[in-house]
């Protein structure tokens, strides 16, 4: 009996989850609680007006990344949601997920809920195909930003990306413009098979292999994560290889990097024995470069709003854009040359 | 004759004792450590970037890594002992007591000037966080009587997101460099902290079990639940109890993580420790099922899986196959302790005793 009447509980409960965190229409969602335990959450920025009163706002739903994934990702949602709010003139529904197939999911329900125009930023690059026919056949506008996916281009309005090679190749190039007799690299690397890590690993592989006075001491991927960074470089210490160069996939490695090598007693920065790189230009590691702890820093624009928002007022107007793939131009910063204005500009 | 009798029963009772796996495995890694390279052991003083003479080498990194570990695999196994499950929620809750930790001592800015509150304060904010989540865990498994590992489920999805939504998304950094002391080396020591921390915990779990029953009152809800009521024993009372004291592991590890590198990032802290932990208890020969335990075996085996790690990040091992090789490790210790192979072993290890005394 008892038993009975705990099943049911639970079963409410559960449901009532569902339809707190499944239906993105429904008036009674408030957002940011479902956010907090779901892993894919959607919420309503208009909450859910009237329907004649949305007549003339764009509606738009977004579907992104987790935003605590990185300092990157977290920079991109509140950029995207200073962007597309009410007085801008949308209707914004979120969905946030690091899973392609929930991801495929809100796309769905957003089709089904006839939103104007499909933001996407895809957890994994393949199986979008049939949900974005689904949404041309709806007359439904794609734009994708900050990753591009596996899918034929005209199942797409337009791609605002980063070139992650470009990127890898900026910061690769800086390197050898330092004009060292020979480098000794430990190579950082992110999550295998994500673009960024791919991008970023390919410039230096290719130096690597091509220069002889270049050599990776080690290569290791830390999965994006700081304390692996740590142990990582602190096990090429405690066997003695030597090395001149830290470059990490991002900011976060790089900063365990460097907690390893400051336990060590191994100097690093400006004019030191270690050149440390990092990735993503957080506000915190553009500092240590303007402190001259670090070396470089690789800057992975994730400020996509303003673009996504001229492409739809372009589409708006009539037009097509004039470029279906729009590569953001992105910088690397030196710390020999950086100055609070950047730190403030580009921090995210 | 009387002294192949003697061997005999030696062998047999080194075989019996929870600690042979656990010291076996770590003999074998400090063999094979040692044969490819005799300076695995060296252990030199260095100067760190902060000016202070401290002790570098492998067997420092293995003490210094390992402590989390060794924290959280003495909850573990008083809630396995207790409960017959595990608490898989641990690393999420490592990332929730470590934001509330930041989030008291930087005053809710992300970038403070100087910290909000001493560290005092914000750690037992963080004990605070850790015993909650306890207590819900435990109220789960011992009221409520829903399996651990499904209970612990919860948290273990959402700690992560609860954890971002306690610093409203923002990564706070502690800008005191004395925060770093209880991850790093306080000046003038030049054994790292962590060290000391973990040792403080096993003294203290050692003079509590030592002092009081919970040792032998987990161990009788663990074996059997209904004998135990009948003795006097609230089983209830004791698996909320072993939850809570696991949270308390988990604010003290916290407490380290986030001190290592003075922030947090709430996706990746204590990644996948609470599987690490586990194995940590596998590894002490306890019985994942509950009853009889030994907490000294689950520490040395915490130990044992940094020495592991280690050692294989000496031989540029790729980080992520390292999850392989301790899967080899669990098909090991499951083999070992099954029950077929436990009782082939000890035919077989009478079989030689009778063959020498023939001889």
């Amino acid at each position: 009996m008892k038993k009975k009447l705990l099943t049911m509980l639970m079963a409410a409960t559960m449901t009532m989850g569902l339809v707190a965190c499944g239906n993105s229409a429904a008036p009674a969602d408030t957002g940011a609680d479902a956010g907090a335990d779901t892993s894919v959450a959607t919420e309503t920025e208009a909450e859910a007006e009237a329907p004649a009163a949305s007549g003339d706002l764009i509606k738009v739903g977004i579907i992104n990344n987790d935003p605590n994934e990185s300092g990157y990702r977290t920079a991109n949602v509140a950029d995207l949601k200073a962007m597309f709010t009410e007085e801008n003139g949308y209707d914004a529904s979120f969905a946030y997920s690091l899973k392609n197939d929930e991801q495929i999911q809100a796309a769905q329900q957003m089709i089904a809920d006839d939103v104007d125009y499909l933001l996407l930023s895809a957890a994994d690059t393949a199986g979008w195909d049939s949900v974005l026919q689904d949404a041309q056949a709806a007359g439904i506008h794609v734009i994708l930003f900050d990753r591009t996916i596996d899918a034929d281009e005209s199942l797409y309005d337009a791609s605002i990306v980063s070139d992650m090679a470009q990127e890898g190749k900026t910061a690769v190039d800086w390197l050898a413009g330092q004009g060292l007799d020979s480098y000794k690299v430990i190579h950082i690397q992110g999550v295998m098979g994500s673009a960024a890590q791919q991008g970023r690993s390919g410039a230096l592989d290719e130096k690597a292999s091509a220069e002889s006075n270049w050599e990776i001491v080690e290569q290791q991927t830390a999965e994006w994560n700081a304390e692996k960074a740590q142990q990582i470089v602190q096990s090429v210490i405690d066997r003695g290889d030597e090395f001149n160069v830290i470059y990490a996939e991002n900011d976060d490695m790089a900063k365990g990097a460097v907690a390893a090598l400051d336990a060590a007693g191994i100097s690093h920065g400006v004019g030191k024995d270690v050149i440390v790189m990092g990735f993503d230009c957080n506000k915190w590691a553009l500092e240590e470069l303007l402190a001259q702890n670090w070396n470089y820093d690789g800057q992975c624009n994730p400020f996509q709003a303003s673009y996504i928002d001229e492409i739809i007022k372009t589409i708006e107007s009539g037009s097509a854009p004039a470029q279906k793939v729009v590569i953001m131009t992105e910088k690397g910063f030196d710390a020999t040359t950086i100055t609070q204005e950047d730190v403030d500009t580009y921090g995210i | 004759m009387s002294k192949t009798n003697k061997n005999g029963s030696f062998w047999h009772r080194l075989i019996s004792n929870q600690m042979f796996i656990p010291l076996l495995a770590l003999v074998l890694l400090a063999v094979i450590n040692l044969i490819t390279d005799p300076g695995f052991f060296r252990i030199t003083p260095t100067v760190n970037n902060a000016g202070n003479t401290v002790l570098s080498g492998y067997l420092i990194t293995i003490l210094d890594y390992g402590s989390e570990l060794a924290i959280l695999a003495i909850g573990m196994t008083l809630v396995t002992a207790a409960s017959g499950g595990q608490d898989i929620s641990v690393g999420a809750t490592i990332a929730i007591a470590g934001s509330a930790m930041l989030h008291v001592l930087c005053g809710g800015v992300a970038r403070p000037t100087e910290i909000a509150t001493p560290v005092i304060v914000a750690f037992l904010v963080a004990c605070l966080v850790g015993i909650l989540c306890g207590l819900f865990n435990g109220a789960l498994v011992a009221i409520f009587k829903i399996q651990p590992m499904i209970a612990t489920l919860i948290l273990f999805t959402a700690g992560r997101s609860i954890a971002a939504w306690i610093n409203n998304n923002e990564l706070p950094i502690v800008p005191d460099p004395k925060f770093g002391y209880f991850g790093g080396f306080i000046p003038g020591i030049p054994i790292p902290t962590t060290v000391f921390i973990a040792a403080a915990c096993i003294i203290v779990i050692a003079l509590v079990l030592k002092f009081t029953n919970l040792g032998l009152y987990t161990q009788a809800v663990g074996i059997n639940e209904k004998s135990s009521r009948l003795n006097g024993i609230n089983p209830t009372v004791i698996k909320i109890l072993a939850f809570v004291i696991l949270g308390l592991c988990v604010a003290v590890a916290a407490l380290i993580k986030v001190s290592r590198l003075s922030t947090i990032n709430y996706s990746v802290i204590a990644k996948d420790i609470e599987m690490d932990a586990i194995l940590a208890v596998a590894l002490g020969g306890n019985a994942l099922s509950g009853g009889k335990f030994n907490i000294w075996a689950s520490i040395l085996g915490a130990y044992v899986i940094q020495f592991l790690t280690t050692t294989l990040y000496k031989f540029q091992v790729s980080s992520d196959a390292l999850a392989a090789y301790k899967a080899v490790v669990v098909i090991v210790l499951v083999v070992f302790s099954a029950p077929t192979v436990r009782e082939y072993m000890s035919k077989l290890g009478k079989k030689l005793g009778a063959k020498k005394e023939v001889a």
